[in-house]
């Protein structure tokens, strides 16, 4: 047992270091896995140092509740498959809101109406702040989960029915501030808070989620650092608010990547009304035209120059080992490939540089989209593996479309397109593509990995 | 508690804010998502307040909700921390070890 307050002060500064190192590393590609490991290294000090505190008791509650927990850890983060990691940050964030708010409400228990104003403040703000962020992460997690539908959820005044209840949750926590310290109340703001983190999220398209996600992240940090006020600990006070802050800034750097701002994905439920307007109107005289992997490997065979473009088709079909691999055929007749990568392809801003460095292919074929937009001109053949939303030329041109002013890769630009896809659906954000009805674009469809594999041999072939 | 003890923790939360600022101003694109997972990880350490309050608890209502918390807090750290090294060694498989493009 440790009984000497400054022992335990120092431990813990201890960890705040390792924590800030490690926040510094992981913004480094080439020491981000060092970062986690020193972040690791100092949850295991916080951790082993409250063990060791004076009066720590319960020990069978404490060595069950980690062990259950661990469990679901494991198990959760080891046997997701790598293109559902999105939705496993969504969970273990929740579950970490819930945490904060549910210490918020023991303590309330405990100290039975006997509270200072800063203390009684935190543990508001910890209750609040941590039932939002849990509920709205699970909302996510069902979202890109396909749990419940991707697409926004709206209905007539939700606005003002969220403001409401949020309106309602703060007025509680004024009235516990205030004095009336009844465990009642506590429920009922912990319940609105809730019923506000759900109608949060339900309205937001699964396109955004990685923007949301990302707040929610940091509003588990600020309920952590409100709990650190309750509990007076320094450890989760500076833990707590570093995810707060920088949480908040890689949510502005996310949306900034989408660009768009962070009010706009909240508040303008993302395709909402407009999806249906603006879509490839079958009357027009356009049509999508099919193609064959025989017709495709012919002219990838024959190019100079193939840019691919992979999506969350390619992460969803596990295609990345047989991307790599048509790549390196096509290189050995001597076509010049390179990979462009779309800041939020797939289902989170470097989801595709993940995947594709699993398959090893090299850093230098990667590109992003500012340095490949202008090579557009001069590519023959730019292959869209699974990639929908990022390529939809309506992002430039058309004012209606709910992604107006989103940055995209110009593949109408290049001599030829072709598009793998399973199917004419719309993408994750619910718009159609006009790029599919452009003359020179040719779709061929069918799952991205039995594509890849019949164009492999097609190539062969050639 | 006094209020300088108040004082002194508004400080470092003050300080933490701009620290937490600056410390992650400058990352590419590409780890955006890893750094998120990394500092989900981190807002873990609410477990470190599941344990003070489950250990220190007297009564049963305060047990039961100090268990949950506790269970919770952990499976936050576990899953993000595994999450985050699983996203994190994609990135080590890489064949040009000492091109750094931060």
């Amino acid at each position: 047992m440790i009984s000497d307050p400054d022992i335990v002060g120092l431990l813990y500064l201890v960890a705040i270091v390792c924590f800030i190192v490690s926040l510094r590393f992981l913004a480094s590609p080439r020491r981000a896995r060092q970062g986690n490991w020193i972040g690791g290294l100092g949850m295991v000090i916080a951790i082993a140092t409250t063990l060791a505190l004076d009066g720590i008791g319960n020990w069978v509650w404490i060595a069950i509740g980690a062990v259950l927990g661990s469990i679901v850890g494991v198990i959760g983060a080891r046997t997701v498959k790598m293109t559902a990691m999105p939705q496993m940050v969504a969970l273990f964030n929740g579950v970490g809101g819930g945490a904060a708010a549910l210490v918020a409400l023991a303590e309330f228990h405990e100290a039975a109406g006997a509270f200072a104003t800063d203390v009684i403040v935190s543990t508001v703000l910890s209750a609040l702040i941590g039932s939002i962020s849990f509920s709205g992460s699970i909302v996510a997690f069902a979202k890109l989960q396909e749990l419940v539908s991707g697409r926004p959820t709206v209905f007539a005044g939700q606005n003002l029915v969220n403001v409401a209840v949020l309106g309602g949750a703060v007025v509680l926590g004024a009235v516990l501030v205030a004095g009336v310290e009844s465990e009642w109340l506590l429920w009922l703001l912990l319940a609105l808070a809730a019923g506000f983190g759900v109608m949060f999220v339900l309205p937001i398209g699964g396109a955004d989620m990685p923007v949301v996600i990302s707040l929610l992240n940091a509003f588990t940090g600020l309920a952590a650092s409100a709990t650190g006020f309750v509990l007076d600990s320094t450890v989760l006070i500076v833990s707590g608010m570093l995810v707060g802050a920088s949480g908040t800034l890689l949510t502005l750097l996310m949306a900034k990547a989408m660009n768009r701002s962070v009010g706009n994905v909240l508040f303008s439920a993302f395709g909402s009304v407009q999806a249906t307007a603006s879509g490839p109107r079958a009357d027009d005289g356009r049509t999508v035209r099919a193609t064959s992997p025989d017709d495709v490997a012919v002219q990838l065979s024959f190019a100079r120059k193939v840019v691919v473009v992979p999506g969350y088709g390619m992460a969803v079909a596990q295609a990345q080992h047989d991307v790599r691999q048509l790549a390196e055929l096509l290189e050995e007749k001597g076509v010049d490939v390179q990979y462009a990568i779309h800041p939020v392809a797939g289902r989170m801003p470097g989801h595709m540089n993940v995947l594709l460095a699993e398959a090893n292919v090299p850093y230098d074929q990667l590109k992003e989209m500012s340095e490949i937009n202008p090579e557009f001109a001069q590519t023959d053949v730019a292959l869209v593996i699974g990639a929908n939303d990022v390529t939809n030329p309506a992002a430039r041109s058309d004012t209606g479309s709910p992604i107006y002013g989103m940055p995209i890769l110009d593949v109408d630009h290049s001599a030829s397109v072709i598009v793998m896809k399973r199917s004419m659906n719309p993408g994750f954000a619910g718009i159609d593509n006009e790029l599919y009805l452009d003359p020179k674009t040719t779709m061929l469809f069918g799952d991205a990995k039995d594509s890849v594999v019949k164009l492999i041999s097609a190539v062969k072939a050639t | 508690m006094t209020d300088i003890t108040l004082i002194i923790e508004l400080t470092i939360l003050v300080l933490a804010i701009f620290l937490g600022f600056e410390v992650i101003s400058k990352v590419p694109t590409m780890l955006h998502t890893p750094l998120m997972s990394g500092t989900n990880f981190i807002h873990g350490i609410v477990v470190v307040g599941a344990i003070i309050v489950l250990g220190l608890a007297d009564d049963t209502f305060t047990r039961v909700v100090g268990f949950v918390a506790m269970v919770l807090g952990t499976a936050n750290v576990v899953g993000g921390w595994f999450v985050t090294d699983r996203m994190l060694q994609m990135f080590k498989r890489r064949p040009e070890p000492r091109k750094d493009d931060a």
